[in-house]
């Protein structure tokens, strides 16, 4: 079976190339927009009472979310392709990033803060230089899970026409040849894998010597 | 709307399997994870080990999980359950074995100190004490199984999923909306109730 595997992606190599970029695009993607919101709200959030408590609520309620439920839902609106599968994914990665900004920004201990505005730092440097590289391991730690389940959700893309690996797996498994589900499924979890392992590392990287030891 | 009024009893029924599926995978994945968290409390090899294999797991895409479990098992519920123990495992050995832990060593030590077994320190004060922590490890889990029921519909094993597929391969909008809004529902109303539960039971433990 591995072997059938093998034969048929060497028979199929630029189409299984063209789903991989696809699959990488798609999620790169997602995952860019969902961080370039989601950090800048988290941060402004963390010393608001009222409204951060809303989005904080929502961000939860759409953590729970199935995603392909929202994928689906967002089908009959946007219709199918690689727009409707983008925004998809950007919603699912929102929640993990916003809700780990939010509280990492809130955990910076205030004497740090204090001791930075006694400095004679203004708003805009205690976020730049203090509140942010504390709190960078732990909002990479929300970028990393929502870089994982935005790799698993473009998988899901393919059924409202995302494209990527996805496409494999499920033409695949309409057609029960098993060679095509695993050329789909194999790479599909490799990448999942070494997206963890990938961020996992920049996440350590990340977190200042200072905060490393404990 | 017309569609949900002629066929609530489809959704219903779709409904009801998509609860029977999720809770069967919940029960065995939590006897297993019991059975194994309660090991690795005690043993930092086992610990270390079942985080491995289990965060491993948790990492693979669902789609692709399902997938490569067809060559196996086939198509049906069989394949979807083992997919969603083994996303689960993760989540609630993490928990079982860290709420364990957490107890502190003064309190069991006093327990032996009474004259309890290890089994009766386990039993009736480890366990207890630890139960906020495990039902909240229950309720990502709760949460990450109805989501996978959803996609296992494509492998055949029922529950809300097929509403949406069978929406989405005829081009019928109405059975989409209420297959993924009724799935949403679900998996919101899980959390709550659960998260309901563990604030409950962290009261009393104060």
């Amino acid at each position: 079976m591995f072997i059938e595997a093998w034969e048929y992606l060497a028979g199929h190599q630029a189409q299984f190339l063209a789903a991989l970029w696809r699959h990488v695009a798609l999620s790169a993607s997602a995952l860019a927009i969902a961080a370039a919101i989601a950090v800048p709200l988290g941060v402004r959030l963390a010393d608001k009472g009222g409204s951060a408590l809303v989005a904080i609520n929502a961000a939860n309620i759409g953590r729970t979310l199935p995603s392909l439920a929202v994928l689906a839902l967002v089908m009959p609106i946007m219709g199918t392709g690689f727009a409707p599968s983008l925004f998809a994914l950007t919603l699912l990665a929102l929640p993990p990033i916003l809700i780990n900004t939010h509280t990492a920004i809130r955990q910076v201990d205030p004497d740090i803060v204090d001791a930075a505005r006694g400095m004679g730092m203004t708003a805009l440097e205690i976020v730049r230089k203090v509140e942010l590289p504390i709190a960078l391991p732990v909002i990479f730690a929300g970028i990393r899970t929502a870089a994982v389940q935005v790799v698993s959700g473009a998988v899901l893309a393919a059924y409202i026409g995302g494209g990527g690996l996805g496409d494999f797996i499920t033409a695949g498994i309409a057609m029960m040849a098993l060679p095509q589900l695993l050329v789909g499924a194999i790479p599909a979890t490799l990448l999942s894998l070494g997206t963890d392992a990938l961020f996992a590392s920049i996440q350590r990287a990340l977190t200042p010597a200072g905060l490393r030891a404990r | 709307m017309k569609w949900l009024i002629n066929h609530w009893e489809d959704v219903l029924i779709a409904l009801g399997e998509h609860v029977a599926i999720a809770l069967t995978a919940l029960v065995i994945a939590s006897v297993v994870s019991l059975a194994l968290g309660i090991w690795a409390a005690k043993n930092e090899r086992v610990y270390r080990v079942s985080l491995a294999v289990s965060g491993f797991l948790y990492t693979i895409p669902t789609l692709a999980f399902l997938a490569l479990l067809i060559p196996v098992v086939g198509l049906g519920k069989t394949n979807a359950i083992i997919c969603m123990v083994a996303f689960s495992l993760m989540i609630l050995i993490r928990n079982v074995a860290t709420g364990i832990r957490e107890v502190p060593e003064e309190v069991t030590d006093a327990a032996r100190g009474m004259g309890m077994h290890p089994a009766e320190v386990l039993l009736r004060v480890e366990l207890p004490l630890a139960m906020p922590v495990i039902v909240a490890g229950l309720r990502i889990a709760a949460v990450t199984v109805i989501s996978v029921t959803v996609v296992g519909a494509y492998v055949n094993a029922g529950g809300l999923g097929t509403l949406i597929f069978s929406g989405m391969s005829n081009d019928f909008a109405p059975k989409i909306w209420t297959g993924a809004i009724t799935a949403c529902a679900l998996a919101v109303v899980a959390d709550l109730s659960l998260a309901r539960l563990e604030s409950r039971l962290k009261a009393r433990a104060v």
